[in-house]
């Protein structure tokens, strides 16, 4: 039994459907993101799920309670769902000191002044903040204001934790510090983590499943290699990752690239519908150079990034392709002429 | 490139300097150093004896003691008043929200003294037409509200200043980043408390802010409390001045008791506008930030409607009632006649307007009086804000402490000091001319200039003019080409701040009229003290036309602008 259930969730703002018939399921203790361009849907998803907004359809199951239902004209309101949840703009109150910003959550809920104490510190020596306690947030730096978010979100203990966005205001540096530390507490606590972002990285670190999200509608839920390695689609494929994608013409039934036909390794699998247009897909690094045969192109430039180096490839037909091969490895010069061998090419017909 | 090798700008900056000091000087420093001077200074030695002896005079100490009280309850209440509607308008679901917000913003536009003037026909404890219906037609004994009383006094000043809590309030709640208060929710608090615990705290630095403004207006206000209270004899510290400077025709003793009660007033003054600085930088929270969901709405339910009826009450009785009681009584005939057809015509404003030489002369002066103040005072202020904000020369700290003084002097003490420096004792002898209210205008106004213009310069960033040093540009082309068309809109803001109040000034001029020099404030003031209160109407009634036309006008070109 999944322990959160969103049933066909459906958002319209107005006449824009902001999420449409989303199903999804969440198991206790996982992480599970949700990726996607801003707009696509998944900071609304969250919200409908924390409670900030209610649906327009569809229904919202937790820990095998009913959340969210217009249909039965049920919401339960934000403070009824014991959440934890951290924003991206950290929204830490900076009228109360670090220590009373984790206690709110624990005095709201009336707990006894003994176990606030122990709760609260709890958390703060989880999140390292036990010696900046008294003190006002504001002299903290952001890394340190989204430690009190986390360390106020820990302090309940939920079975839940809504992260939305919640490293995009911190400097990169930090950002990749602070995935490793939501990933320990999570195997501290125990809580499942929902999560926002834009950022693939940061999803692919953290998650277990990740949700692709497009225009309010799910693209692929997937771990992160296999929506790496097994894009469902042409927007999976180039919202993961760098990607290439070559236009493909067919004439009777042969593929080819403009007037020239396609290297033999390069064949169309069988089964695509015959007669919708046809894109060649394929990663940078996953293209080798050949002395002779396959994919010929021209380096129109060539750009050495450090570890890797970067090359820009006119083909023959006129269309571009961008290939990445580690420093140390032999590649032809700005000007030559080359093969190209497509490792693992993809294929994505007009309709995906 | 002609212009190889220039000296740089350091005379010009000099210069600038020099200049935007001694403006400064003249036109504040030098009248409210008189006030201190005269009064603490007799005969060449320091005397606080004699200071101590005047506050301890009956009049002066319960005028003092009288300011207090008025701005201690108009404060508490427009605070109130104002919190209360600015969450009402921004954190619920009140229907017509936006056409709420517009109308608490109208007091902003219309002179206090007219408001309280209009007060005074409706409560007046006899002849005011809210109590002769009282007392005449329902047959109660007592009239229902005597408006000739401290809590008169208190109530007419909340009605017309309770906006600048208002407008503080509002923008603090509405740059609050949503997600402090949903961090509450999620938290498990309930709105209600969140309002409690989250929302009120976090403004409160705006709110006090707005209070303190209040407080500081309200000690120094001259018009309501000359409307409403010398009929009872109740004096605050402006119209105790007024009428000891009027009264004795300017003799040593009257002028030294204005000076002691001066000095008292920028004080205080000084004392609110530090603590206003505490209570501000205090309140930089970083309370904006992040993606802009709309902040939950609370909803009111049962309580919507009542709450709507008691809005819409509150904005019949403060702004339109008076309105219209101005408008109507400007129609009559003669005072007292009830309104009907044919008592009411345009005659009174016909004749105020073509014929009548005091209030011809008083719209004359008071516009070529706002329209000079409003330019001189503009240029005067972009020079001294550039200095200010942009320029780097030896000096300037001066100029940033001559420049915080015009904020922290009330306008009746600068009449007394522009009194005292402009009677020939010190040079040219400017009184009884229209020349020593333009003085005093500058003087009064030059905060507003300051304020809109270091705003715009602000905003220019010093790149840009390096920009265009940069590609051959001069400084003064910079200046010219760069600078000048970038903080215009600062300018036009300034010159409207300036030109519109000053159709209605008051305090200052009332100190400082002769029969000639009377502006249409001053003319309102004497019409109505003289008992031609229909006349005095109808010149408000026009003051009121052409305020709101103005203010309609602006509102429309600015939205115009950055639409």
């Amino acid at each position: 039994m999944p322990y959160i259930r969103l049933v066909n969730v459906t958002k319209r703002f107005g006449q824009v459907t902001a999420v449409n018939e989303l199903n999804l399921e969440i198991e206790k203790g996982e992480c599970f993101s949700m990726l996607g361009p801003s707009g696509c849907g998944k900071t609304t998803t969250l919200r409908m799920l924390a409670g900030f907004e209610d649906l327009s359809d569809g229904e919202i199951h937790v820990g095998g309670r009913l959340f969210s239902s217009p249909r039965q004209n049920f919401y339960l309101p934000p403070e009824k769902r014991d959440f934890g949840m951290v924003f991206q703009a950290f929204a830490v109150w900076p009228h109360l000191s670090v220590y009373e910003n984790v206690a709110f959550p624990l005095r709201i809920r009336k707990l006894p002044k003994a176990e606030i104490e122990r709760r609260a510190t709890d958390a703060l020596r989880s999140t390292n903040l036990l010696g900046a306690a008294a003190g006002s947030p504001e002299n903290l730096s952001g890394g340190g204001k989204q430690r009190v978010a986390l360390a106020r979100a820990l302090a309940i203990n939920p079975d839940v934790m809504l992260l939305d966005e919640p490293l995009s205001s911190l400097d990169p540096h930090l950002r990749e510090e602070m995935r490793f530390e939501i990933k320990e507490l999570q195997r501290k606590y125990g809580f499942a983590i929902v999560y926002v972002t834009h950022d693939q990285a940061e999803a692919m670190a953290l998650s277990d499943r990740i949700m692709v999200m497009r225009q309010g509608e799910m693209q692929q839920i997937d771990s992160p290699l296999n929506v790496y390695n097994n894009p469902a689609n042409r927007f999976v494929f180039s919202f993961i990752g760098l990607s290439n994608f070559l236009r493909v013409s067919r004439t009777d039934g042969h593929a080819g690239l403009g007037t020239g036909s396609l290297p033999t390794e390069l064949a169309p699998p069988e089964g695509l519908p015959p007669h919708s247009g046809l894109t060649l897909a394929s990663r940078p690094s996953e293209i080798d150079f050949l002395a002779q045969g396959g994919l010929r192109g021209k380096v129109s430039r060539k750009s050495f990034l450090g570890e890797i180096v970067d090359y820009h490839l006119r083909l023959e037909d006129g269309q571009s392709l961008r290939v990445q091969k580690n420093r140390r490895l032999p590649g032809p010069e700005e000007g030559e002429s080359c093969g190209l061998l497509l490792r693992r090419p993809f294929w994505y017909t007009d309709e995906n | 490139m002609n212009n190889t090798a220039r000296k740089g700008g350091v005379g010009a900056a000099q210069i600038i300097l020099g200049l935007s000091i001694a403006i400064l000087v003249i036109v504040v420093a030098v009248p409210v150093l008189l006030i201190f001077v005269n009064a603490f200074w007799v005969d060449g030695a320091l005397n606080v004896k004699d200071v101590i002896r005047i506050i301890r005079e009956k009049d002066t100490y319960q005028a003092l003691v009288n300011s207090l009280i008025i701005a201690a309850g108009t404060t508490t209440g427009s605070t109130i008043v104002g919190t209360f509607f600015a969450w009402l308008v921004t954190r619920t679901d009140l229907p017509y929200k936006r056409f709420m917000k517009a109308m608490f913003l109208v007091p902003f536009m219309l002179p206090s003294f007219i408001g309280a003037l209009a007060w005074k026909m409706l409560l007046s404890p006899r002849a005011g037409f809210i109590n002769r219906f009282w007392m005449g037609t329902l047959g109660f004994e007592e009239p229902l509200f005597n408006i000739y009383s401290y809590a008169g006094i208190v109530l007419v000043e909340i009605m017309y200043l309770f906006p600048f809590v208002f407008i503080q309030v509002c923008g603090a709640l509405e740059r609050m980043d949503p997600t402090l208060e949903e961090s509450a929710r999620i938290s498990g608090a309930g709105l209600f408390t969140i309002t409690r615990k989250i929302t009120i705290p976090l403004a409160l630095p705006s709110i006090l802010s707005g209070a303190l403004l209040i407080m500081l207006y309200s000690m120094a206000h001259f018009g309501t409390v000359a409307v409403l209270g010398i009929e009872n004899g109740i004096f605050n510290i402006p119209t105790l001045i007024y009428q000891r400077i009027h009264q004795s025709a300017g003799s040593f003793a009257s002028i030294r008791t204005g000076t002691v009660l001066a000095s008292i007033l920028v004080m205080a003054a000084a004392l609110i506008i530090w603590l206003q600085g505490k209570a501000l930088s205090r309140g930089r929270y970083q309370i904006i930030a992040g993606k802009s969901f709309r902040p939950m709405e609370l909803k009111l339910r049962a309580l919507r409607l009542p709450l709507l009826i008691l809005c819409l009450v509150y904005i019949a009785f403060t702004i339109v009632l008076p309105t219209v009681v101005i408008f109507l009584v400007g129609g009559l005939k003669t005072y007292g006649l009830p309104f009907t057809w044919e008592n009411l015509s345009l005659d009174n404003y016909k004749f105020i307007l073509f014929d009548y030489q005091v209030t011809r002369d008083a719209i004359w002066n008071s516009l070529s009086l706002g329209l000079g103040a409003a330019l001189i005072t503009m240029f005067a202020g972009v020079m001294i804000s550039y200095v200010i904000v942009k320029m780097k020369v030896r000096g300037k700290g001066v100029l940033e402490f001559l420049g915080m003084l015009p904020f922290s002097v009330p306008g009746s003490v600068i009449a007394l000091g522009v009194i005292l420096a402009w009677s020939g004792r010190y040079g040219p002898n400017l009184y009884n001319t229209v020349w020593i209210i333009l003085v005093a205008y500058i003087a009064r106004y030059m905060a507003f200039s300051l304020k809109a213009n270091s705003a715009a310069l602000e905003q220019v960033h010093d790149s840009l003019v390096e920009a265009a040093r940069a590609c051959g540009a001069s400084m003064w082309q910079a200046l010219k080409d760069i600078v000048l068309p970038l903080v215009r809109p600062g300018m036009l803001a300034a010159f409207f701040l300036i030109f519109l109040p000053s159709l209605r000034e008051l305090t200052v001029s009332i100190m400082l009229y002769s029969p000639t020099t009377r502006t249409i404030g001053v003319a309102i003031y004497t019409l109505n003290e003289d008992g031609e209160t229909v006349r005095s109407a109808a010149l408000a009634g026009i003051a009121l036309f052409l305020i709101i036309t103005g203010q309609t006008l602006i509102n429309r070109f600015a939205k115009g602008r950055s639409a």
